[in-house]
């Protein structure tokens, strides 16, 4: 865990890892993130040379070929001082929990991931942790649920932060979802090569979704909102999956509109 | 009993289109899960004492030579006898031996996963032995002739139906179903006359306590107890890492161990088991056998990445709060342990070539090691294995990925290597698929993405990068 405690100095300048899959699939998820940052007074940094944290090809058991990745991820970001912030639980659980057993037999490259690991936070965890829960005050009038991303919730330890965070904008009806904290089964390459398994634990999310009754699921990593917007898609669903950073962004921007109005 | 890990997929596919057996395994989740949650959350400390418990467990498995050797010690003076057997054939060769030297004509076992692993009562039974579980759960599996679904409730995917085809021999079809009372009953009824005439009983182990020589089992239902009080001869089988040093560890330990299967505070029966009866006592068995089984441990106990799994408890926590289980359930792990601590163990016991699924099937998504009392870091362990059968195992014949695995990956790592080519793969992924999408998704798509859209629709690469649109957005702030 990232060392800094809530009263520590907010942060003025941070940068940005998009993650691969928010860099070139949803790419909106990137730009919200920069609109809360910007929105919170800290200037935004996004390294141009950024791809991925090497965490897909981790989780098949392919280390040789992650274990370049994950280096040139450590060698670009230790070019940058001060946090590291990204709008995944996934990516920051890669870096700060696994990259301690991917590079076991490399004492110096260990201690680098961790040095680098200590400034990356989730997104909601940057805000919660520095800005406290109340800090983003926006306004959207939906109904919306909230899904409890396994990495976020059960690696980095993000429970009821993205909740409070969620609680604070104006018009927003939420409605705790049933078995918030069980999985949607993603699980990055298992849902691809265990696509039955993957859709049986899908499709109990999915009746959870769709009894909650909200127009929107709100949750903070971009696999489980494609794999659960894929699976609602799918069945005809009208429901959207909505990424916490788009949320939240729109409803700054909202704000900031009828502020002027 | 014979690993049969190669049939994972197609077990856990006729899983999960079974209505009943589904229904069944609901409720693993809303009876011991959620009564796990709430024994934990009345229980001041019990983050404490689930560290308590894995400093007990780790530091026993460290010293586990020393700690054997003090138990076997002790349990001779209490005038029991010890085994150590190296494999379930040797432990099995050993209960048969002495079976048929003290001219043992029934045999009453109670639950005992060990036994499992050594497939015992069918052993006796082949010898010419009656041999009949206790255990309700495993009673009915006994009768169904299926081995354990789940490791603390062996039957629990049976219906109430059938069990009463199991129990009443004049239940016919349209029948109104009996309730668990009477279906208890039944088994009652049945299994009083085989406790009478045995001389004979295998029992499990809970945990062994070096500094005392004793066995304790823990069980609801009394047949557990009366299996070691009974029968002239008192057999007691364990895996080798189920002990720990003091009665004082047993005190933690059975706190975690009982919240964690049932979320009871503490279970109908504790018994504990100090040896043969005495010449001064009334009760008990004339001899007390103590069967300390490796059966592939001391490969976990060598073998730094996966030692931890030597922590177990047996609990099933984590089979209660994996959404996999839940789906598959416990016949598709093809060995004595489902779940996700049999999706590391049977792996390591019974062989990685054959079990690569095991590890494979999972979300890993960490409720096994949240719900764990001795926090066993599972889907670490989950890792190392898909590891060492992608390309890490120096057994050859243990690196089970396919060709077209290592090239997808190793296409990967190059895209992954440069920003440019990272846009370029992306770029030129859109380009192919974009033809196939209406709206931004694919109904369907080539392999390897085909897994995916069979159920799910799947998103198409963003026409921009976020680097281009921020690059866009900064140059649009500047002018």
């Amino acid at each position: 865990m990232p060392e800094n405690t809530p009263d520590s100095p907010r942060p003025e300048h941070v940068t940005l890892f998009a993650s691969c899959m928010v860099d070139q699939l949803a790419p909106a998820v990137g730009e919200s993130t920069v609109d809360i940052l910007e929105y919170l007074g800290i200037t935004v940094d996004f390294l141009d040379d950024q791809t991925c944290c090497g965490q897909p090809a981790f989780n098949s058991g392919f280390r040789s070929e992650t274990l370049p990745v994950a280096t040139r991820f450590i060698e670009l970001f230790e070019q940058v001082e001060g946090p590291i912030v990204v709008p995944s639980g996934s990516c920051a659980a890669m870096v700060r929990n696994f990259y301690g057993d991917l590079f076991r037999s490399d004492e110096n490259m260990t201690n680098r991931a961790e040095r680098v690991g200590e400034r990356l936070y989730e997104l909601s965890e940057f805000i919660s942790r520095f800005f406290g829960t109340d800090a983003i005050k926006g306004t959207l009038a939906d109904t919306a649920t909230y899904h409890k991303c396994c990495h976020l919730l059960r690696e980095i330890g993000v429970d009821e932060e993205p909740l409070e965070i969620l609680s604070n904008v104006d018009g927003l009806q939420m409605t705790p979802l049933d078995r918030a904290d069980v999985c949607c089964g993603f699980g990055g390459a298992f849902s691809v090569k265990m696509p039955d398994i993957s859709s049986a634990i899908l499709d109990e999310k999915l009746d959870n979704i769709e009894a909650n009754g909200s127009n929107m699921v709100i949750a903070a990593d971009t696999g489980c909102v494609y794999q659960m917007q894929g699976g609602l898609r799918r069945r005809g669903s009208s429901v959207q999956v909505v990424h916490i950073a788009e949320v939240l962004a729109k409803s700054i921007s909202n704000s900031s509109v009828l502020g002027k109005s | 009993m014979k690993p049969l890990t190669t049939d994972f997929r197609s077990k856990a596919a006729e899983t999960m289109v079974d209505e009943q057996v589904l229904q069944s395994l609901e409720h693993v989740y809303t009876g011991f899960f959620k009564g796990r949650l709430e024994a934990a959350g009345d229980t001041d400390n019990w983050e404490e004492l689930r560290d308590k418990g894995k400093a007990i467990k780790d530091h026993t498995i460290a010293h586990l030579d020393y700690y054997l050797e003090q138990l076997a010690d002790n349990v001779e003076k209490n005038g029991g006898s010890v085994f150590f057997a190296a494999d379930s054939a040797e432990a099995r060769k050993y209960v048969l031996d002495l079976a048929h030297a003290r001219k043992i004509k029934t045999v009453i076992k109670s639950k005992s996963m060990v036994s499992e692993e050594m497939a015992l009562a069918q052993a006796l039974i082949d010898d010419g032995i009656e041999a009949v579980e206790t255990d309700l759960g495993e009673y009915i599996i006994q009768l169904s002739g299926e081995t354990p679904y789940h490791l603390i409730a062996p039957a629990v995917h049976k219906s109430r139906k059938e069990v009463a085809e199991l129990l009443d021999d004049n239940y016919v079809e349209g029948d109104p179903v009996p309730d668990a009372t009477e279906l208890t009953m039944m088994a009652r009824e049945k299994l009083r006359g085989v406790f009478e005439r045995a001389d004979m009983s295998v029992t499990g182990v809970n945990f062994a306590v070096a500094e005392s020589g004793s066995i304790t089992l823990v069980t609801n239902e009394g047949n557990g107890r009366m299996s070691t009080t009974v029968p002239r001869v008192h057999v007691a089988v364990m895996g080798m890492e189920k002990i720990i040093p003091s009665i004082q560890d047993l005190s933690t330990m059975l706190r975690i161990l009982i919240r964690s299967a049932t979320g009871q505070r503490i279970s109908s029966y504790v018994t504990m088991v100090n040896g043969p009866r005495k010449s001064d006592e009334e009760e008990g068995p004339e001899e007390f056998h103590l069967v300390i089984m490796d059966n592939g441990r001391q490969k976990l106990l060598a073998d730094e990445q996966m030692r931890e799994s030597l922590n177990c408890i047996r609990c099933g926590a984590c089979l209660n709060a994996c959404p996999v289980y839940r789906k598959v359930g416990g016949h598709a792990y093809g060995w004595v342990y489902p779940g996700p601590i049999g999706a590391i163990v049977t792996p390591v016991l019974t062989g990685l070539k054959d079990a690569g699924n095991l590890p494979a099937a999972s979300s890993l998504c960490g409720a096994c090691h949240d719900a764990c009392p001795v926090k066993i870091n599972i889907p670490r362990m989950l890792l190392e294995l898909r590891y060492r059968t992608a390309e890490g195992s120096t057994d050859k014949a243990e690196r089970t990925s396919s060709v077209r695995e290592r090239t997808v990956w190793k296409a990967w790592r190059i895209g992954m290597m440069g920003r440019k080519r990272f846009d370029i793969g992306a770029r030129l992924s859109r380009l192919f698929l974009r033809p196939l999408a209406r709206k931004g998704w694919l109904k369907k798509a080539p392999p390897p993405i085909s897994g995916w859209t069979s159920t799910r629709d799947f998103p198409l690469v963003s026409s921009s990068s976020l680097k281009a649109r921020l690059s866009k957005r900064s140059k649009k702030a500047k002018s």
